[in-house]
């Protein structure tokens, strides 16, 4: 029978790969966004889980605000990705290095 | 078969490949067979919330992830040539380190959370039914409820999302001529044109003319 433990585990499970997905890519920003994308999923597979055994609503408006600020942020983080590749003819973070952080 | 037995049979089958997929995001050489894995990954996901009868979220999951965003990821792959072995420079030196950290967090998170107590809380009935509607009701008459203002406002930062997206990514070519509507706006007509006051005095015609008007009959 499918208890809470399992759908938070799964949860946990996914935010340490996009966590190890963020350490092991660091050169590529394509895997890295991807990366942050996952760790929403892992969020909100938790939110959705908390909110179905819970029996509270609140939980999957959460979810669908977050799908809502994670599709603005594909799209303005990609933006910049292009806007980044046609001005420096690379992605590689390594290479990006002009703000001198 | 029994249902409860086969929800859980589901549940390992989606979460497996759930999990599969989530490694070969982060794993696969190639850029695009990454976001072919990703899509795959948020696919199973929409799957396992199915089962916890989120319908209205699973399909707005495969809708607004895979139809779009995933589509966007796919774009800007493919449009962006990218040296792939260069991108993987540095992944066997942070692999390790990558694993550790990872590791323990999942480590710390699990022991954490209690998984025991958690496994007490079983599925129950679904609380949208309980109510005696559907999952897009139950979740529609919140939003238009209690989180109307919440739900305007990411309604504007979808708007501003697109607005920053279009004007980030526009290029103003110089050697193309086009106009702008700004300084078009701003214009005051009175550097364009000037009105000269005139009296309304009948010039005085030539004669000839004057003959052959005479001459023709009028209507």
């Amino acid at each position: 029978m499918i208890s809470l433990a399992h759908y938070i585990v799964l949860g946990a499970v996914l935010f340490c790969i996009a966590v190890a997905g963020l350490f092991i890519n660091r050169k590529n920003v394509i895997v890295l966004l991807m990366s942050i994308e996952l760790m929403l999923l892992a969020v909100n597979m938790n939110f959705v889980a908390f909110s179905r055994f819970l029996g509270d609503v609140s939980g999957q408006v959460f979810v669908f605000f977050i799908l809502t600020v994670a599709a603005a942020e594909a799209a303005i983080g990609l933006a910049i990705l292009v806007l980044l590749f046609r001005n420096r003819s690379t992605i590689n973070i390594a290479d990006i290095d002009s703000m001198k952080g | 078969m029994n249902p409860q037995l086969l929800q859980l049979i589901c549940f390992y089958a989606f979460g497996f490949v759930t999990v599969a997929a989530a490694l070969s995001v982060i794993s696969l050489k190639n850029t695009v067979h990454a976001v072919l894995a990703l899509v795959l990954t948020f696919f199973s996901s929409a799957c396992l919330w199915m089962l916890l009868d989120a319908e209205f979220l699973a399909l707005a999951l495969i809708v607004v992830y895979v139809g779009a965003v995933m589509v966007l990821f796919l774009f800007v792959v493919m449009m962006l040539d990218i040296d792939q072995e260069e991108m993987r420079e540095g992944f066997v030196k942070f692999l390790p380190v990558g694993l550790f950290v990872a590791l323990v967090m999942l480590v710390e998170m699990v022991g954490l959370i209690g998984v025991r107590a958690m496994h007490a809380q079983v599925l129950g009935a679904d609380p949208a039914a309980a109510d005696g509607m559907s999952n897009t009701a139950w979740l529609g008459q919140a939003l238009y409820t209690r989180f109307l203002l919440p739900f305007e406002i990411a309604a504007l930062i979808l708007t501003v999302g697109v607005v920053a997206a279009v004007v980030l990514t526009l290029r103003e070519r110089r050697d193309a001529r086009h106009e702008s509507p700004a300084q078009q706006v701003k214009v005051n007509p009175r550097d364009r044109v000037r009105l000269v006051k005139m009296a309304a005095v009948r010039p005085a015609a030539p004669a000839a003319l004057e003959n052959d008007a005479a001459q023709e009959p009028r209507p």
